[in-house]
This record gives C-alpha cells, structure tokens and sequence, in this order.
C-alpha cells in the first residue's frame, strides 16, 4: 500500500517519532545514495524557496533525480488542465510526487487520484507537515525531549498553520501552550476545543512580554499579508509583536527561539546574536527531516 | 370511510413510502436530495401543514418507491426529526428514524472558498459531527468545519 504525507495527523505518534530519528542518521552522514535510479517530481503551483530548495536537496542527496516545474503558468495547467489530469499524467512518469498548491485540500486530492505517495509541501492555509516535523525535530534537538514542555506560540494563531499543525503534532507529548496573539488573530476556538478534550493546558495573552521567562521554546511567526481576505485587517495587526535581545534577559538558559521563517519585522536582527536564536539551524533541519520523510514513504527506512 | 375522491388522492397510500415532519422551508430541498425531480411515480406534496411539534412542517409522499437507509439518511442535515412511513396494502408496515451518517459524500458544499472541491471538478466528502442540537461537516480536502447554515 503507498503511503502518503497530506496532514501530520496522517501520522501516529510511533511514525513521528521514526522519522524524527530516521533525520537524526540523515544529518550524520547527509549524503546517501539509498534511491538511486528513482525520479521524484517536485511540483509546485505557488512560489516557494525554502521549502522547494531543501526537498530538491533531499531528492539529491538520496540519488534521486528530480523533475517538475515551480511556477505553473508554463505547464499544461494554464491551459484549463484539471488537477486530476495533471497529477495522472505525473504520477505515470515518477515514483513519488511533491506538490505544493494555493487551493486547500489540493493534496488530500491529489493523493486520491495518484498511484505513487504524494507528500504534501504546502496546500494554501491548510497542511504543511514536513515543517512540522521539522520543528519537532528541532524541539527534540534543542531540549533532548519533546515530553512535558511548554510552548509559546506568537503572532499569527488564527491563520498560521505551522501553529496549528504543530499543535496538534506536539498534542502527544504532554505539553503545555502559551498564545500570545493580538485579539482579531487568537487561536481559533477548535483547536482549543481538541486541546481541552486531550486534557492540554494553555494559557492566553496578548502582550509578548509576559511569557518570554516561563517557556522552553519560542515559537514566532509572521504575519503572513496573503492570509489576509480583509487588508483593513492587516495593516491593524502587521507590526504587532517586535522581539529584541533587550526582552530577553530573564528567559530559561534552555529556551530557544524557533520560526517557520521567512522573518519580516518580528525578530530584530540583534536577536541573530544570542544564544537563544535557532531559527537559522532550524531551516537546516528542513533538509534531514525532508530526507527522512522521502526515505520512509518510499519503504527504504 | 366517507372520504372525498379528492381526499383519497392526497391522503390515502396503498403502497409507498411517506417522510413526515420535515420542516416546511426544506421540502424542496428533500425534493432535490432524493432527486424526486425525475421521479416516474406519483408523488404528493404538502408543505406549511401544521405540526403538533414544529409549527408548520411538509410531508412528501411517493408511491410505489422504496428508499434505501443510505439514500434516506441524507436528508438528516436539512431535517432530522423527519419520520419515514412504509406503506403496504394501505398500512403502515415500518416507521423509522433518520440516523445521522458517519461520512456524507456529494451532497452539501464546503464553507471555505479556498477548498479544492469549489474550485475543481471534485465530489464533496465530510465527516459528520454532531455536537448536541447542531451538526457541522468536517471536510476531507481542506479539513475545515461547514456549519448547517452554509450547507446549500
């Protein structure tokens, strides 16, 4: 049976944590030829370079070729070819397909009508579970657990679904949240719903001060202006949080800094310089984790 | 029985099946889930009747059709307490309940504008919750909730 990635909730805990310790071998030793003679097709519908750039490294790295476009208006697509149609005719020629599309549920569709795994690289707001679980990856590296820790996710809770995803990924390991969110951007009330059911304590602020000593990691995000069906909305809420290395000097020696980058305004460039900033070696991480995603889903490790 | 001919048309069934208490705004819409449009036999319809329970409520009686659960159990999101009559021999053999499906598929559009299923030929699919009075679909693509108020 293929396997694909489309949600982290497509994954059990057990799986989690394989591919978190498959990428841990993948950045030992990060080049090994395990899918040599494979194709995989990278395509992606919306722009992107973090998360294109390190899956077409991983590709590289493990053997693989890889095919496939970044901008869809030179293909087929942009001349009235369904989805359905494409993802048949790629998945004819590849043995996996990574796909990235501005529509949600494009993936979970995708991988529906393709007969090779389909791995999820972004489908609008929805999923994007490779970044996931590079920021568990990262939290386990940083604080040797993933077990009985508390995050601070800052910024954008409504919209940003690397929050969302990460949430409900870390809801196995006992954590505690801390939401630091302007009021038009908290988190959405079903994820608190499911953190109540699992029996997860969160708390709610808005000021970015008064959780910054009491948490093991501090999860920013940006404030992403394409979210955004309201631009009234945005410019009330675009510069709002702003952290410097002046704010941090009561925080725990262990905490570490974490965002899905790109960063605009809301880490300034002085934060670079401390200890606590990761987020550098946590776009690294991409790489291992994208690695290991590849290699498990193809059944090679 | 001193019914009228007139009468006996509407009320009296001798084999069929009769959905009683759907409410009166979503007749047309239980017309429309059950696909009656193309229906080659002879259907009866009342809507605005009164109801001991809901006020005012429609009824849709079909004759000589028997409906699968599956298809009856769609109409649960535009009228749950819709009761079902099997009429055979101008009596009522069984009367059930609709049951709220686990999955509905192709029927319902999803809320969010940005899902895949808005945009492309693809056949809606949603996981039902029911959290007490009000039941909302999870959607399979875009795994956002649709209350039942955006469901038409």
């Amino acid at each position: 049976m293929k396997k694909s990635l489309i949600s982290i909730r497509d994954f059990s805990k057990e799986e989690i944590l394989h591919v978190l310790e498959t990428a841990k071998e993948f950045e030992r030793n990060r080049v090994q030829k395990i899918l040599e003679g494979k194709v995989i097709a990278c395509i992606f519908f919306e722009p992107s370079t973090r998360t294109r750039l390190s899956f077409e490294t991983a590709v590289n790295r493990l053997g693989a070729k890889v095919i496939g476009f970044s901008d869809a208006t030179n293909t087929s697509v942009s001349k009235g070819e369904t989805l359905k149609d494409t993802i048949k005719m790629v998945s004819n020629y590849v043995d996996m397909i990574i796909m990235r599309h501005p529509l949600e549920g494009s993936s979970r569709y995708a991988s529906e009508v393709a007969s090779v795994p389909v791995v999820n690289a972004g489908d609008g707001a929805n999923q994007h579970p490779s970044q996931t679980l590079l920021d568990l990856y990262t939290i386990m590296q940083t604080q040797g657990r993933l077990d009985n820790l508390t995050i601070n996710m800052v910024g954008d809770l409504k919209y940003g679904r690397t929050t969302h995803s990460l949430l409900q990924a870390m809801s196995h390991f006992s954590p505690r949240f801390i939401f630091t969110a302007p009021d038009e951007l908290r988190m959405p009330s079903e994820y608190k719903d499911f953190l109540k059911e699992k029996g997860i304590g969160y708390t709610e602020t808005t000021a970015l001060d008064e959780h910054l000593n009491d948490c093991d990691i501090l999860y920013m995000t940006r404030v992403q202006q394409e979210r955004f069906t309201d631009p009234m909305e945005y410019e009330k809420v675009k510069d709002v949080y702003r952290l410097e290395a002046s704010m941090l000097s009561g925080v725990k020696p262990n905490m570490k800094i974490l965002h899905p980058l790109p960063r605009v305004n809301e880490i300034d460039q002085d934060v670079d310089e401390t200890p606590y900033a990761y987020y550098f070696k946590q776009a690294e991480n991409g790489l291992y984790v994208r690695m290991a995603i590849i290699a498990y889903l193809l059944g090679y490790r | 029985m001193t019914h009228t001919d007139k009468e006996l048309v509407v009320s009296a069934l001798e084999n069929g099946t009769v959905l009683d208490h759907i409410p009166a705004e979503n007749v047309f819409k239980a017309i429309e889930i059950l696909d009656l449009a193309n229906e080659k036999n002879r259907i009866t319809i009342g809507i605005n009747l009164s109801s001991k329970i809901s006020g005012k409520k429609g009824i849709i009686k079909i004759e000589d059709r028997f409906f699968r659960d599956e298809e009856l159990n769609k109409l649960v999101l535009i009228a749950p307490n819709a009761t079902v009559n099997i009429i055979r021999d101008f009596k009522v053999v069984e009367k059930k309940k609709l049951v709220m499906p686990r999955e509905i598929e192709g029927i319902a559009r999803c809320m969010n504008p940005k899902c895949i299923t808005n945009h492309q030929p693809v056949k809606t699919r949603f996981t039902t919750i029911d959290n007490g009075n009000e039941i909302s679909l999870l959607c399979h693509y875009c795994e956002k909730i649709t209350d039942i108020k955006g469901l038409y």
